[in-house]
């Protein structure tokens, strides 16, 4: 590989760490509201609101039932009013997030579901009103599951983002495709294959280790 | 009951009725809570369950009161009407002198802060230390952070757990785990602590040392005690005053002495059935039902303590005119009344000559007759 190769590959990899990276954040900010709405909403929950829970989770079931390569095109309209542009990493966020977000909630949902009811029921005979028991019991009970699924949300991601090549998101996915395939340079896609495997080996590990130390107290 | 009471009792006993009379404060006053004609009615796919039923009962300040009945006869949704985590289907619950009912979620956060409440399971927060488990009902309450601080200390050191302030629930035994949980719940300084079958996950050991601490903690705080439980012997060792629930009915109710020395309900029967012993199996299979010739006559006499004072045995043999063995028996002292059930040998007794034991027993009767020496 030529020093312009290396280069290249990594400005895709920075590119493919943005994109990741933006999406995941959002996919956390916005999945963890939309979980602890799905939880709290469902008949039995403190918040019981039976309509409003199925509209959610009606329009988070229709997110994930799409293939992500058809919502990154179904979305193009969305996408251009949002950035402006339908291609770049920008463009390749919006979609990312919209796909990964529904992703993260379900599985923030179910770790949020398995809280003990018990402490729900000591937090409210303590004087906790409904948003400390969020805030105090069910998030951080919650976190170890929350945080090993959005290792799992995380891994996800890095595989869609080659996919975003497709509309020219750039990144480590469209390089592989671009130099590896259609130019059948296989040491460029040799490489592109061992930064990702690197890349989601250090999240797993990350995501493992984190979730052990909170497990471990 | 006062008038038998003239006769000669142990001091502690003595020391107990002047306790407890002094601490029967006016029935509004703070701790009371009574409850007007409650339903509780559940409703799921296999149909209506009524869980309580036309519930008219006061609590009285200050004392631990026990709950107790087999499962599923409404004890905990009984318990749970008090801070309304359970909502009743129609009935009032009165909190000192307040209808509970009609409190708004402000006043019902703030009446929850005056009532503290314990579990089985003890419901600590795994990823909170001791501290901040104890610590979390002042924090949603908005206290300062010294005062806070200042108050785990106080209460973590009253249930004997000074050093534990930062270590994490899972590191802790079952007793110590409750003694977080009754540290969270006293806290607030509340008037009224709901014990949800408290030492039910605890061994026998842990269990008595968790009712000695409730005890101490009645005492010295003054505040009032509801508990449940499914055991007898936890009624028998803490509380004063007993409630018997049965399907969603009040059995029956009273101080604790007098409701396990003569139980008046079936079910308060078969749940003392434990703690009673049966006639001993040697003894049982040489019982004939007939006088034996030269034989002995085998009595079961039965306290209940309302007689006063203690079995006196040498009494007995000489309102019998005869000698008495001791068989097998066992005496309770409960809140300083003495009960229980005693077997005894006679000779030449009949069912005529224990009429004159009446008096001095609650109860006596012909179980059987043996041959000889047992």
């Amino acid at each position: 590989m030529s020093p312009a190769m290396y280069n290249r590959l990594w400005a895709a990899f920075l590119d493919t760490v943005q994109m990741v990276g933006a999406s995941a954040l959002i996919a956390l900010l916005v999945g963890i509201p939309i979980a602890v709405f799905l939880v709290v909403s469902s008949p039995g929950g403190f918040y019981e609101a039976p309509r409003l829970n199925r509209a959610v989770a009606a329009v988070v079931n229709g997110f994930r039932a799409t293939p992500f390569i058809v919502l990154l095109v179904a979305l193009l309209p969305f996408t251009r009013f949002l950035t402006g542009t339908t291609i770049g990493v920008w463009a390749a966020i919006v979609p990312l997030s919209i796909s990964a977000t529904p992703f993260f909630a379900r599985i923030a949902e179910v770790s949020l579901r398995e809280v003990d009811k018990g402490l729900i029921e000591a937090a409210q005979a303590m004087g906790c009103r409904k948003w400390h028991i969020v805030r105090h019991v069910l998030l951080p009970e919650a976190l170890p599951g929350i945080v090993g699924g959005f290792t799992i949300t995380v891994v996800t991601m890095i595989g869609a983002s080659a996919m975003a090549g497709a509309v020219g998101a750039g990144g480590l996915g469209d390089m592989a495709i671009r130099y590896g395939y259609q130019r059948f340079d296989t040491a460029v896609m040799v490489a592109v294959i061992i930064v990702l495997v690197a890349m989601v080996t250090i999240v797993q590990f990350a995501g493992d280790y984190t979730v052990r130390r909170l497990r471990d107290r | 009951m006062l008038g038998t009471m003239a006769a000669p009792l142990p001091v502690d006993a003595v020391a107990n009725t002047v306790q407890a009379r002094a601490r029967a404060i006016s029935p509004a006053g703070p701790g009371a809570v009574r409850f007007e004609r409650l339903d509780k009615t559940y409703h799921s796919a296999a149909g209506a369950v009524r869980a309580l039923e036309e519930i008219d009962l006061e609590i009285p300040t200050g004392r631990i009161y026990g709950i107790i009945g087999r499962s599923g006869a409404g004890k905990s949704s009984l318990l749970r009407t008090i801070n309304r985590l359970e909502e009743p289907t129609s009935g009032r619950v009165i909190v000192d002198g307040q209808d509970i009912g009609r409190f708004d979620e402000n006043a019902l956060v703030q009446l929850r802060r005056r009532i503290g409440m314990i579990f089985q399971h003890f419901n600590l927060l795994s990823a909170k230390t001791v501290r901040e488990n104890v610590a979390l009902p002042l924090v949603v309450a908005g206290l300062p952070r010294r005062r806070i601080d200042q108050r785990v200390d106080e209460v973590l050191a009253l249930v004997g757990l000074e050093g534990k302030h930062d270590v994490y629930p899972s590191r802790l035994s079952g007793g110590q785990k409750q003694r977080v949980g009754i540290a969270r719940a006293l806290v607030h300084k509340p008037e009224i602590l709901l014990c949800d079958e408290a030492t039910s996950a605890l061994d026998p050991e842990t269990t008595l040392s968790i009712l000695r601490l409730l005890r101490d903690i009645n005492r010295s705080l003054g505040l009032t005690i509801i508990l449940i439980t499914h055991e007898m012997s936890v009624i028998r060792e803490v509380c004063e005053n007993v409630l018997v629930l049965e399907q969603g009915r009040i059995a029956e109710e009273g101080p604790v002495w007098q409701v396990f020395g003569d139980p008046k309900h079936d079910a308060t029967r078969a749940l003392l059935r434990p703690l009673s012993r049966d006639l001993p199996e040697d003894l049982a299979a040489r019982l004939a039902p007939r006088p034996v010739a030269g034989g002995e006559t085998i009595i079961e006499l039965h306290y209940t303590g309302a007689q006063g004072g203690d079995p006196d045995l040498a009494r007995l043999a000489a309102t019998l005119g005869t000698s008495l063995r001791l068989l097998h028996g066992t005496i309770d002292r409960i809140q300083g009344h003495a009960q229980g059930t005693l077997l005894v040998a006679a000779r030449g007794i009949s069912e005529q000559d224990l009429d004159a034991l009446k008096g001095h027993v609650g109860s006596a009767r012909v179980v059987g007759y043996v041959a000889s020496d047992v």
